[in-house]
């Protein structure tokens, strides 16, 4: 991308407040009402009401040991909803992140098992495969201008059927081998599905990664030219493009990021748990897409942030876990669920609405 | 119509090469240990031979979900006595109910000489099942249904009663002395294994709570057990319905520092290396081979000899058989081939 393109910040950038403009007609809106107008303040609200909710509901909620179950919960669903909140700022989204997951998964497994190989071989080549995938999801959405509502559909339909096919053509089963003896498994487990103490506290490692993607991703989107260009494609792919961003580059990295997130998620189920069930991880896109709207992203992109996500993705895990924490009947679990997500994101909703009100 | 067979898609064929081309260039990196080099490969499922009678076609219909350990276990069993009795086994499965429906009327449209089914949700089937009969075709059912087969115009049924085996499941656990269980479902709204945990408290002297986890996402699965545990310090057994979900309990049960004892439902190979390692009590092995077989050889036994199994009045019960310390080994080497 040899672009000579002069650095015209094409979205928003905030506009360096003129000195001393008091005509009224710029009156600058007090500094509250500014940041209550950012994409991730209304649910930061939302998350600390869910989190307070169950703080008074749920008593065992207190313990160091319950929130670091609630965050391991929240890590596995935000690491995969910062690459899916970028994509769809971005303007796109994935329906094949969730079975992404298995496939990188299953890749690793069975490739290192089957050629009895060190597990880092079948590690690194599950990120090839999960890279692919998001290139080539990225590649047909750009070369055909289909939407990706459907390109990805037909991706998750692919990948769902190849995981099932492939595995039971491999293993005779559908699920895979253990590999939890071989070679070189207790490193990939240290990094991808290790815990370590805090305070008496076992904290997962996934944590500690989602929370470091997290700042990685709100500095490249802030911060970068990478991230302007992410905007960019995401508020008008046409006007973008009129500026000289790369639309096609951009929008192909930003499906093969998700890749890289449902490699990482992959990596982390089979170290965790040894062994992959090929039909797993249907419907779990919708969470990671959930996780992203109520942390502010737009389903119509140009419009959003990663610490967003960060507490969607906390916010479903705190409510997930905390029912489960307050002991009520499980028949309503999922009623439960959908009436707190609602109530977050009506939250979320009047925040930002009353925020931007003159 | 095979519904599982392969798909063969433009992404994955270069991904395949790729990686065949990484294994090739990487061939210094082996393992060790494990793999499938340590791992003895085990022969094909059982076989008997083959009959000469003529070649007949017979369709299993089920409701089996994409990518169970369970209903692939089914299916091979269904394989191997097709296989034996010189039967074309044409498979199929959707656990939508209407679907399911249609995948028979598809069984019916092809004139198959036999049907094996599912009655996970009877009377989606009641009106196909008619049409079955008025075609001429015999019907058997396996694996649910238990209350409906013989009103339904079935021949035979293969199976577990659900609720028998949750009873059972209830008196082991007051033999080992359980005073507090907790019976964690893990597809919200499935009849089965609702009547398991329901089986489970008729029968059970302490108390038990449902629980409900996410089946597809096993992160999510062990943090919610995890919760439950850490909420409440009292439950001594975790009982899981299937076998990927008491692995996963283990851990939870690990983590929590929690004194709780795994048992479960179905089996699968990590989970007989599991009873034997003595991570997890015991199982509840309804034996879905022998489902998948018995249904496959109950309908060329009547076409080829006029047999009723269970003598067309009662149905031939294939659970519930506990698997524990005791006969693990035995099990565990047919486990190991994924036909128990």
């Amino acid at each position: 991308m040899g672009m000579t393109q002069q650095a015209e910040p094409a979205v928003d950038t905030p506009p360096a407040p003129g000195p001393k403009e008091t005509d009224g007609r710029t009156r600058q809106r007090s500094l509250t009402l500014r940041l209550l107008a950012r994409p991730e303040v209304g649910v930061f609200l939302g998350a600390v009401a869910v989190f307070v909710f169950f703080l008074i509901a749920a008593p065992t909620v207190r313990e160091g040991g319950s929130m670091a179950t609630v965050l391991y919960q929240s890590s596995t669903i935000g690491i995969m909803a910062l690459p899916v909140a970028l994509l769809m700022i971005g303007g796109e989204f994935d329906l094949s992140a969730g079975v992404a997951v298995v496939t990188s998964a299953l890749t690793a497994s069975m490739l290192s098992y089957q050629l009895t190989m060190n597990v880092w071989v079948g590690v690194i080549v599950a990120l090839v495969v999960s890279l692919a995938v998001g290139a080539f999801n990225g590649w047909v959405l750009v070369k055909t201008g289909l939407p990706s509502f459907l390109v990805t559909l037909g991706t998750f339909l692919i990948l769902q059927g190849v995981n099932l096919a492939v595995t039971k053509l491999v293993t005779g089963n559908v699920a895979t081998d253990d590999i939890s003896d071989m070679d070189g498994f207790d490193q990939a487990k240290a990094l991808f599905a290790s815990s370590f103490d805090v305070g008496g506290v076992q904290v997962k490692v996934t944590v500690v990664w989602w929370l470091a993607f997290a700042a990685l991703a709100t500095w490249v989107l802030l911060r970068t030219k990478y991230g302007n260009w992410i905007f960019a494609v995401g508020g008008s792919k046409e006007s973008a493009r009129a500026v000289g961003v790369p639309v096609t580059f951009t929008k192909i990295t930003l499906f093969m990021l998700v890749g890289f997130g449902a490699w990482f998620v992959g990596m982390h189920q089979l170290f965790s748990f040894n062994t992959v069930q090929s039909g797993e991880g249907v419907g779990q896109e919708l969470i990671y897409i959930a996780a992203a709207v109520i942390g502010g992203c737009l389903l119509t992109g140009g419009y959003g942030s990663a610490i967003g996500p960060v507490f969607g993705a906390f916010m479903f895990g705190m409510v997930n876990q905390g029912i489960v924490y307050a002991g009520w009947n499980p028949d309503w679990f999922k009623a439960f669920l959908g009436v707190m997500l609602l109530g977050a994101v009506l939250i979320n909703l009047y925040v930002r609405r009353a925020a931007t009100r003159r | 119509m095979d519904r599982s067979s392969h798909a063969r898609p433009r992404g994955f064929a270069p991904a395949v090469a790729l990686a065949a081309a990484a294994a090739l260039t990487l061939a210094g990196c082996s393992s060790g240990s494990g793999g499938k080099k340590a791992d003895e490969e085990g022969g094909p499922g059982a076989s008997a031979g083959k009959a000469n009678t003529p070649r007949m076609t017979v369709a299993l219909v089920t409701h089996q979900a994409p990518g169970d350990t369970f209903w692939d276990i089914v299916r091979k069993g269904a394989e191997a006595a097709a296989a034996k009795d010189n039967i074309k086994l044409v498979y199929s499965a959707d656990p939508n109910a209407g679907n399911q429906a249609n995948l028979v009327q598809n069984a019916i449209d092809q004139k198959v000489d036999g049907i094996a089914v599912t009655l996970a949700k009877p009377d989606a089937l009641r009106g196909v099942l008619g049409k079955a009969e008025k075609a001429g075709i015999p019907v058997v059912g396996l694996n649910s249904g238990l209350a409906d087969w013989k009103e339904l115009g079935l021949l035979e049924f293969f199976g577990q009663d659900e609720s028998v085996a949750g009873e059972a499941f209830g008196k082991k656990l007051n033999e080992v002395g359980s005073k507090k269980a907790l019976c964690v479902i893990h597809e919200q709204g499935n009849v089965g294994l609702t009547q398991r945990c329901d089986g489970l408290k008729k029968t059970f002297e302490g108390s038990v709570e449902n629980l409900y986890v996410n089946g597809a996402d096993k992160p999510s699965v062990k943090a919610t057990v995890t919760a439950k545990l850490q909420e409440d310090g009292d439950i001594d057994h975790v009982v899981t319905l299937g076998a990927p979900f008491a692995m996963v309990a283990v851990q939870s049960v690990d983590e929590t520092g929690s004194k709780a004892k795994v048992a479960t439902f179905d089996l699968n190979k990590e989970l007989t290396g599991a009873i034997e390692k003595g991570d997890i009590e015991f199982a509840v092995d309804q034996q879905p081979y022998l489902q998948g077989y018995l249904a496959v050889d109950g309908l060329w036994l009547y076409k080829n000899n006029g047999n009723y199994s269970g003598g067309g009045e009662q149905p031939v019960l294939t659970g519930p058989a506990f698997v524990d310390e005791s006969n693990v080994k035995a099990v565990a080497e047919f486990a190991a081939k994924g036909t128990r």
